[in-house]
């Protein structure tokens, strides 16, 4: 523009736009002002020598102070090591009882043992470790091999009929109708049976001739009373909890084909310590029992 | 009254200066290259006013953290105190939780409010009299006067050559400049720690990085704002012109140049009124302009740049002393006023032009707000509670098929001293609540001690019967009590089925 129109009344350049008659004035900036814009730019390009930042073909500038996030991050993550050093090597060391009555061991312990087992367990357990059908839900009070630290640690270390490991928790409930030690008419009256020790609806007259059936059969591993038995990982049939489903369909199915629930054995694939974290947190979860030495709950 | 009739003005007692506004319409460019300003000491009633108020603003800001306040033992005893690390802000018998943030947001509100009354009533008068930035200019222009003589001898110090005596009076000003901007930066920290204890510390160098890093920055802050960049701080990067700008009215007290009485301006009154022209009061001595630390003509009219500080007032007065006029050729002065005011007729403006609709009601709204936040920090509890329901699993049916929910229930108790407290449930019959940190039994109520002006975190596990759960989420309140008195507070959750 040849000539810079005026504003009558401040004496200030406009820039030329207007908008229903109100004009933008172009007010007069410090020159300081401009010389900081320019010392910014300065700044940058000199930055982009220091720093990783040109975008070539393969990859960016370096920079000549060798700065790299991806390193930084690494330095961290071991600097968190080290300083966790000192906890881990205590939870390796020392018993899970001395680890659950130190608070501060045992903030650190739950604390690790939910990352480990976001990681290594919520595939099947769930990220609540609600569990699911055939997946047991670990914040309620009924356990198959028992809910103390250390049957829970023990679990932890050697899983549950996981063939590669000598020392798993083993058993093998018989498929009794696949295998044909039951007829159709004995399995349907054992889940008659099976049902009425929960108190769930069931027909009476077939629940006493499964009575029978039962105390030949399930009652060596199910208890006689129908109460389970820990030793053997069999559940109790007694309680509110079905770790496959109470309804009678289910029940049926559980008896003709057997329920052979694998967990996979984690020493070796996990340090100690993480076991041990990993067992104080589930242990932690709600449904914690004390071990049969310990003042009762 | 000033009529055309002069016959012996003693002009001769008026000093001329030459001074050109900074701002000046003919000079107006794109990029403006700064003029540099110096500031003539001004006397008079306003001059006064504001030592007074700059004696009365530092010594706040400087003493405040050393005011003791006794609060008990393990208490700090520092009457105001931003305690960051422990999240805690004491001030005299009050202290804020984080969560009673709100009270700073109700006195922002307030802050807001009384800045509408105080500008539609007083104009700039913050900008003039109490911004930190105008006071601290001010001592630093003190600082600069004490060493290097009033505006003439520092204008000829500026333009002489470099010598011995210029690079000491130019040292020894830049070092007293750091010395107060230290002293600044270094008050500024003990607001948030223990001052004694902090003073210690950097005297023996052992303080921590945080405030020596801090004290650095408002070191150079104030150095550089109060001491090199002055006026082009408040004209360029504060936003505050702009807007108290834009809350002026015709009502608004501002510092006015009367040209009705004022004009035609002529240096030689004596010589203009004998050859039959007319002269208006004002002896166009500049002295206004000399005076202004905004470097500006208030015989311009309103501008931007002005922080109404009234120093052109005093200057002007003193000058109308002298030739024996009355005062108040500038003068604070309502537009409405100055509009119909004429060299016959002039209105002078009461302190009566304050008191109207619109200051009224910002008084009264800036009042009820002021009032609420009273009443609500006097009846506030110093006991809350916040519960989080378990969102993963939400419940979990046990062996004896009772439903468990699990609550992390957080317990705050505000005041000095542990307090027991009591939590219970309503809304939901047969409920029972166990610890996770305690062996207890289940019991329908826990007792549980918070620690002194401290939260405590507790896991809380609900079983309840089925049968007390029909629906699928059914409501329920945490309730507790302080066991030793009346105080409470609830939080409403929900129980829900597997």
């Amino acid at each position: 523009m040849a000539d810079t129109e005026r504003d009558e009344l401040s004496g200030v350049e406009t820039t030329g736009h207007e908008w229903d008659g109100i004009k933008e004035l172009n007010n007069p900036l410090p020159r300081w002002w401009l010389w900081t814009f320019y010392a910014c730019i300065a700044w940058a390009l000199v930055y982009t020598i220091f720093y990783p930042a040109w975008p070539m073909i393969h990859g960016a500038t370096k920079g000549i102070l060798g700065y790299s996030s991806r390193a930084n991050l690494s330095r961290s993550v071991a600097e968190a090591h080290q300083a966790q050093a000192q906890y881990v090597e205590q939870i390796r060391s020392l018993p899970l009882e001395q680890i659950r009555d130190n608070p501060t061991l045992f903030e650190f312990a739950v604390a690790g043992g939910r990352s480990a087992f976001a990681v290594n367990c919520v595939q099947c357990h769930g990220s609540g470790a609600a569990g699911g059908k055939g997946y047991p839900n670990l914040n309620d009070d009924d356990w198959l091999w028992g809910g103390s630290l250390e049957a829970i640690h023990t679990t932890l270390e050697h899983g549950v009929r996981y063939e590669a490991d000598p020392q798993t928790r083993m058993s093998l409930m018989p498929a009794f109708g696949r295998d044909g030690i039951l007829d159709a008419r004995q399995i349907d009256d054992t889940a008659e049976y099976v049902r009425s020790l929960s108190k769930l609806p069931h027909d009476a007259d077939a629940a006493a001739r499964g009575a029978k059936v039962f105390a030949e059969q399930c009652a060596v591993c199910h208890g006689a009373d129908g109460g389970g038995n820990r030793e053997v990982g069999a559940p109790s049939l007694r309680d509110a909890i079905w770790l496959y489903g109470g309804d009678k369909a289910t029940i049926v199915e559980t008896i003709t084909n057997a329920r052979r629930g694998v967990m996979p054995a984690w020493s070796g694939k996990l340090d100690e310590a993480t076991i041990k974290q990993l067992a104080l947190y589930v242990h932690s979860l709600g449904g914690g029992e004390q071990a049969a030495g310990e003042k009762a709950p | 009254m000033a009529v055309p009739n002069k016959i012996d003005p003693p002009e001769a007692a008026v000093e001329h200066l030459e001074v050109a506004p900074v701002n000046k319409r003919e000079d107006r460019k794109l990029y403006k290259a700064r003029v540099k300003i110096f500031p003539k000491r001004a006397r008079g009633f306003f001059r006064t006013l504001k030592w007074r108020v700059m004696a009365i603003t530092l010594a706040i800001y400087y003493l405040t953290p050393w005011i003791r306040w006794d609060r008990g033992p393990g208490a700090p005893d520092q009457a105001v105190l931003i305690d960051l690390p422990a999240r805690r802000f004491y001030f005299f018998f009050i202290e804020i939780w984080p969560q009673e943030f709100f009270y700073v947001a109700g006195l922002l509100i307030m802050a807001g409010i009384g800045l509408f009354l105080v500008t539609s009533t007083v104009g700039r008068a913050w900008c003039g009299y109490t911004c930190p930035q105008t006071v601290w200019v001010d001592l630093f222009l003190v600082v600069e006067r004490r060493i290097e003589g009033d505006r003439a001898a520092r204008i000829r110090l500026e333009q002489a050559p470099w010598s011995l005596d210029k690079l000491r009076k130019r040292v020894s000003k830049h070092a007293i400049w750091l010395l107060i901007g230290l002293a600044t930066g270094g008050a500024w920290v003990f607001y948030f720690a223990d001052a004694p204890t902090l003073a210690a510390q950097l005297i023996h160098f052992a303080a921590p990085p945080v405030a020596w890093t801090t004290i650095g920055i408002l070191t150079a802050t104030t150095y550089v704002f109060g001491g090199l960049m002055r006026e082009q701080v408040c004209t360029y990067m504060c936003p505050w012109p702009r807007i108290q700008a834009a809350m002026l009215d015709e009502d608004s007290l501002v510092v006015t140049y009367n040209d009705w009485r004022g004009e035609p301006r002529s240096r030689h009154q004596k010589a203009q009124h004998e050859a039959g022209h007319e002269v208006g009061d004002c002896v166009d001595c500049n002295q206004c302009v000399a005076v202004c630390p905004m470097g500006i003509d208030i015989r311009d009219g309103q501008q931007l740049e002005c922080i109404t500080c009234a120093l052109c007032i005093d200057a002007c007065d003193g000058v109308m002393d002298k030739v024996g006029q009355p005062r108040g050729l500038i003068s604070y002065a309502t537009l409405k006023d100055y509009n119909a005011s004429t060299r016959e007729t002039p209105v002078h403006t009461s302190l009566r032009s304050l008191v109207r609709p619109r200051t009224i009601i910002y008084a009264t709204v800036w009042s009820l707000a002021g009032l609420a936040m009273l009443y609500a920090l006097l009846t506030r509890d110093r006991l809350d509670i916040n519960v989080l329901h378990d969102r993963n699993p939400v419940a979990v049916r046990l062996s004896d098929g009772t439903i468990r929910n699990g609550y992390t229930v957080k317990l705050l108790n505000m005041k000095e001293g542990e307090r027991r407290f009591r939590l219970s449930l309503e809304g939901l019959p047969g409920a029972l609540m166990t610890r996770s940190d305690t062996d207890a039994p289940p019991a329908p109520s826990l007792e549980i001690a918070v620690p002194s002006d401290d939260l405590r975190m507790v896991k809380v596990y609900v079983t309840a019967p089925p049968a007390a759960t029909d629906e699928a989420e059914t409501p329920l309140r945490f309730v507790v009590r302080d066991t030793a008195d009346t105080e409470s507070a609830a939080y409403k959750s929900h129980f829900a089925r597997p």
